[in-house]
């Protein structure tokens, strides 16, 4: 077993998904399955290769860098305009601070 | 009207020009017809989420005021467009095929939605997709798997199942769909279309709602190579609200479609052909031989880390989409689930929203991501990333273009894969290698199976090699390549 349900467990809180006792047994035999196929990467000898964390093509340096000058957000009401729950310009939440 | 209605299914951008120019209708007429042939098809197909009709006719007679005063109407004036619905679209409603987004208005508009519009494009409506653009079969939607035009009771691939399926079925003359890992060319090969991903960063991902941000791509999907390639044409380019869209000009690509492609070296992957479907393998072979027959020297290749790819993007994906769809937490996007606590209102939303497949990507990805496990996964997985994208530079030392297999096989029957998901991750094998590597690659239409289900096959250049790609597209959609 890679992967236990406990984990399962402990990786759905971290993850912030509240998920079914059905749901938990599933993604524990279907995460088992994937992170045993994903051990295969381990065949490879990568001891010496440098990561890629972005598609890297020629370009100059800094030729990401833009001029810095204002530009017109989005406003307070279209920013809010898909709030659950909005109030007073803020988005509103369960209390999360008690007095 | 006459010259729409005998045939608004069939158009392309060039008899949409012809028509508009010989005023044989306005643009309001062709939006007008096909809008009304759009919503009256759309139950067989399930293809459309949703249409806007405002927004379609007010594009269409901005194109006609400028045709009435002489001006330029662009490149796309009149076009019929449909737009996938990871897409953000101002004021039109944008689900990514999520519970989560059933009522969520973007309060503004993706970068390519702005250029499709300023070049004429007419947008019709938004397109049904696997969630948040997680699936190959489009049957992971919330609002029902969409039925492929060509057989209906099979997928029609995915994630952009539905943009492939309307450019199939005559809905739409053509769409933008978004590739991670195989989104647009794989529903392009099972729906008999063309799809293309672009090279990473040559069209902005500004409004493309986030999947897995160092693979997305937004790509055209059109029934004709020219038409896919005057898309892209209209949507690519630096765009300062995506830092990672690319500085490179963008060249004139229906200008290099000059039909010469004598003399050009293709690569055939041998690690791509190994336990290749026979009918699939036997199609890709014939549209090789064209290919030969057009002048083209073809010789085999090898890219070794292939078979590694699948478990380096199910890393580097669920990774970054672990992380990205954090922000559905029942604060900023219309669905709440109400609980005592935040904490506990986030979970009950998130677990009431996602469907099971944005679950398995959100667990995988966190645990990839979890106190102890980033090096063993997270950072293996990059730098075997590394080593699938060295494979493509040494190859394309060797030769100008690769072609290879779009899917191990046709278009499979609805609920037919989905209660397995590693084989289908593992079906994404010839797709999500060119995702890793950020470069160019398209699906052309490659004959049927005797069943009568389309193949596809996939050519892939250098980055920024568009120009390189379309040329040899066209030549062999001009040979009579798409037919077999």
């Amino acid at each position: 077993m890679k992967i236990t349900e406990k984990e399962v467990r402990y990786v759905a809180d971290l993850a912030n998904l509240k998920l079914t006792g059905e749901e938990i047994g599933r993604l524990s035999k279907d995460l088992d399955e994937i992170l045993t196929h994903i051990d295969t990467l381990n065949e490879l000898d990568t001891s010496k290769v440098q990561p890629m964390a972005q598609v890297l093509y020629d370009a100059e340096e800094n030729s990401t860098l833009r001029e810095d000058r204002e530009r017109p957000c989005l406003d307070n009401n279209a920013a809010l305009a898909n709030a659950p729950l909005a109030g007073a310009g803020y988005f509103k939440v369960p209390k999360v601070i008690e007095r | 009207m006459s010259a729409i209605s005998s045939g608004v299914a069939a158009l392309t951008i060039q008899d949409v020009r012809k028509g508009l120019a010989a005023r044989d209708f306005s643009a309001v007429e062709l939006a007008q017809s096909a809008l009304e042939f759009a919503q009256a098809e759309n139950s067989k197909t399930n293809a459309y989420l949703h249409f806007s009709p405002e927004r379609a006719l007010a594009a269409a007679e901005r194109v006609d005021r400028k045709l009435k005063a002489g001006e330029d109407p662009g490149a796309l004036a009149g076009v019929p467009i449909a737009i996938k619905d990871v897409i953000v679209t101002k004021g039109v409603r944008t689900t990514c095929g999520s519970r989560l987004l059933e009522r969520y208005i973007p309060p503004y508009d993706a970068t390519a939605v702005i250029r499709l519009e300023q070049a004429g494009g007419v947008i019709l409506g938004k397109t049904n997709c696997d969630e948040f653009a997680m699936g190959s079969s489009n049957e992971n939607s919330a609002y029902g798997p969409v039925k492929n035009p060509v057989a209906l009771d099979r997928v029609p691939g995915g994630s952009s199942g539905g943009s492939a399926a309307v450019v199939a079925q005559g809905t739409a003359v053509a769409a933008l769909g978004s590739d991670t890992g195989g989104s647009v060319r794989q529903p392009a090969s099972f729906c008999g279309v063309v799809g293309v991903t672009p090279t990473y960063g040559r069209v902005s991902r500004y409004g493309l709602v986030a999947f897995a941000s160092s693979l997305d791509h937004i790509g055209p999907m059109a029934r004709t190579v020219p038409d896919a390639a005057l898309l892209l044409q209209s949507i690519a380019g630096r765009d300062e609200c995506d830092a990672t869209s690319a500085f490179a000009p963008v060249p004139d690509y229906i200008a290099a479609l000059n039909g010469n492609v004598t003399g050009v070296k293709i690569g055939l992957p041998k690690e791509y052909f190994e336990g290749l479907a026979s009918e699939t393998g036997d199609r890709i072979a014939k549209g090789v031989e064209l290919l030969r027959k057009l002048g083209c020297e073809v010789r085999e290749i090898s890219l070794p880390a292939t078979k590694y790819a699948v478990a380096c993007y199910y890393i580097i994906a669920t990774a970054e989409a672990s992380s990205n769809l954090a922000r559905y937490d029942g604060v900023r996007y219309t669905t709440r689930v109400e609980a005592e606590t935040l904490s506990d209102m986030y979970r009950a939303t998130r677990g009431a929203g996602f469907g099971a497949e944005c679950k398995r990507r959100i667990m995988l990805g966190t645990y990839v991501l979890s106190h102890g496990y980033y090096d063993a996964y997270y950072l293996k997985a990059q730098k075997v990333r590394a080593l699938i994208a060295d494979d493509f530079r040494r190859a394309f030392s060797e030769v100008d273009a690769i072609v290879a297999p779009v899917s191990p096989f046709p278009a499979f029957k609805i609920g037919e894969k989905i209660d397995d998901p590693l084989a289908m991750y593992l079906s994404d094998i010839y797709t999500i290698t060119g995702d890793l590597a950020g470069i160019p690659c398209m699906s052309v239409p490659c004959g049927k199976t005797a069943e009568g289900l389309p193949v596809g096959m996939q050519i892939l250049t250098k980055h920024f090699d568009e120009t390189g790609m379309f040329r040899l597209a066209d030549a062999y959609e001009k040979a009579g390549g798409f037919a077999g």
